[in-house]
């Protein structure tokens, strides 16, 4: 290939608000309930049914607003998105075409080519469609309308991003400041955070914009990145042919690392929106937007300085820790009851975050109690076990949330501390090998680390190994 | 009638309104639309230049209700309004993606 080209990328990025309600009515937002459990006549679009709006979304919205450093619509107001599908019963979707409540924002990120800023063109309000699902016994689809009316926000970027390097960090910086502030728990694989990709190439210096598509249905880090170099590759190659882009939207299909098109260019969109005549506009005034500044919570990157300054944590733990809300809520909480901030963050960066990869999970799936793993460093810290079996009850509280005081003292692990018995110990492992202790006496060291490993075995690693060392030792010198 | 509605934005109105019309409706139809720009070319006679954009009837704003569960489990009574169901679901034509 002799041409080189650029990769152009913006972002349309859906966000599940964390309300306990829809964003016009009052059924619950809850996940998992059984089909049309959680419906009424406004969010089945029934005739006469009137929809009146969240507060707390538009909070949620003004929040993650002023901390992407948009500017706020004051005046702001609902328009319909016409399109017929079963999934909105209504046949329009509530959303903002004409004044959406924030604009004009920007994130920064840091890749490995360094810092830069990404725009982002506006975030506006609207509303979740329901889910269908292929009978597969029928010819027919099932409609499960518990989804449709869950408030979203929409945030679209600017054409800022070059690589799909850069399209991860700004995710991740989305995703850190509006799980920061309790707006959403922002999980890619359950689709409370979702992100269209739209993507054009051109040769590098040319003034224009190539044709973009869209790409959907991607559902974590790595298929969007595997989607961005697969449909880069696509449009490099119909150029190469002398060949056209077509813009359309197109299906990421993970399985097969290969994108298909969704709809056809003569099916073009024409969503016809006007404004919702059955909602009022929202005025924001100046006091509501100091309000929400004013409450807005301590956000990842105060996090890093704080715990770096008051708790004198290394830059790159730190940066693990705040690397997602729960997980940082979880050392505050623990490191609160015990006071030890290293010993915290010591277990949670080695034996959780190993436990996690073991298992493929989140920092989000974990779920035990702070109180038990702040008990764990007590125990620890006091000697009352040591460090080889503290490791598997860590597993244990990580696992089953077990409270590891009742564990220790059932399952026996306590430190032997009587040293007569320990002694006795000793010298029979000394007896059965007569041979290490001859090599000790020659001089060999190693012969010493032998035997201090066969009396841990024998207590079934319940002794204190420094305890062992000093007695192993005191009893060969004899 | 200064506004003539052409057969293929006729047709193409119909598509996106998902309206199926008889050769009369849509001659009749087509009038309609016509005389409806020409009431709205009217209203463009007038100098607005200085008149803010109205966006509701009502002189109201700010119409919210708290972040508070009300409804509860209405399934049965909502599934009525359904054309045909299955498994608690609404029943409808396969769709295909």
């Amino acid at each position: 290939m002799s041409k080189q080209y650029e990769t152009v990328i913006g972002l349309e990025v859906h966000v599940e608000l964390a309300t306990k309600t829809k964003i016009f009515c009052g059924c619950s937002t809850a996940f998992g309930g059984a089909p049309n459990t959680h419906t009424c006549p406004v969010c089945t679009g029934m005739p006469g049914s009137l929809p009146v709006l969240n507060k707390q979304v538009v909070e949620y919205a003004l929040a993650v607003g002023l901390a992407t450093n948009c500017s706020i619509n004051q005046y702001c107001k609902f328009d319909r998105k016409n399109y017929f599908y079963p999934d909105n019963p209504q046949n329009y979707q509530i959303s903002q075409l004409y004044l959406p409540i924030c604009h004009d924002g920007w994130v920064e990120i840091e890749t490995a080519g360094g810092k830069k800023k990404i725009g982002i063109h506006e975030i506006h309000m609207e509303e979740d469609a329901g889910k269908l699902v292929h009978d597969e016994w029928e010819d027919c689809s099932l409609v499960d309308y518990n989804r449709s009316g869950v408030p979203l926000i929409e945030i679209v970027s600017e054409p800022d991003m070059r690589s799909a390097d850069e399209v991860i960090a700004y995710l991740e910086k989305l995703r850190l400041i509006i799980q920061y502030l309790g707006a959403s728990d922002c999980k890619l694989q359950e689709g409370s955070m979702r992100a269209d990709v739209n993507l054009s190439v051109r040769e590098v210096g040319a003034p224009a914009f190539g044709t973009r598509t869209e790409m959907k249905n991607l559902n974590s880090f790595k298929a969007i990145a595997r989607a961005i170099e697969g449909e880069r590759a696509r449009q490099i190659e119909l150029l190469e042919d002398g060949k056209n882009v077509i813009q359309e939207t197109r299906r990421w299909d993970d399985n097969k690392e290969a994108s298909h098109a969704m709809r056809s260019k003569e099916d073009a969109q024409d969503y016809r929106y006007f404004p919702d005549p059955d909602l009022v506009p929202v005025m924001i005034s100046d006091e509501w937007i100091a309000r929400v500044k004013a409450s807005q919570p301590e956000l990842r990157t105060e996090k890093l300085e704080r715990y770096q300054k008051e708790f004198g944590l290394p830059q790159y733990d730190a940066e693990i820790l705040t690397g997602s809300k729960h997980l940082a809520d979880i050392f505050e909480q623990t490191t609160a009851v015990c006071g030890k901030p290293k010993e915290v963050s010591n277990w949670l960066m080695t034996d959780a975050m190993r436990l996690l990869k073991e298992q493929e999970q989140e920092p989000e799936d974990m779920h035990f109690s702070p109180e038990h793993l702040a008990k764990l460093v007590e125990l620890v810290d006091k000697n009352v076990i040591n460090r080889t079996v503290a490791r598997t009850v860590f597993e244990e509280i990580f696992r089953h949330d077990v409270e590891p005081e009742a564990y220790v003292e059932e399952k026996g692990l306590k430190v032997v501390k009587d040293e007569g018995a320990l002694k006795t110990k000793i010298e029979e492992i000394i007896a059965a090998n007569p041979q290490s202790v001859a090599d000790f006496k020659a001089g060999k060291e190693k012969a010493m680390g032998f035997l201090v490993g066969q009396t841990m075995r024998a207590m079934k690693g319940k002794a204190d190994p420094a305890v062992v060392n000093t007695l192993v030792r005191e009893l060969l010198s004899r | 009638m200064a506004n003539i509605i052409s057969d293929e934005t006729m047709e193409y109105v119909g598509i996106l309104a998902k309206l199926e019309l008889s050769p009369e409706e849509k001659e009749a139809a087509k009038k309609d639309m016509g005389r409806m720009l020409d009431y709205i070319d009217k209203l463009n006679e007038l100098d607005t230049s200085g008149a803010e954009p109205m966006s509701h009837v009502f002189p109201v704003t700010n119409v919210f209700r708290e972040d508070v569960v009300t409804n509860g489990d209405d399934r049965e009574q909502i599934l009525k309004n359904a054309p045909e169901q299955k498994d608690g679901a609404f029943k409808v034509p396969k769709t295909v993606e």
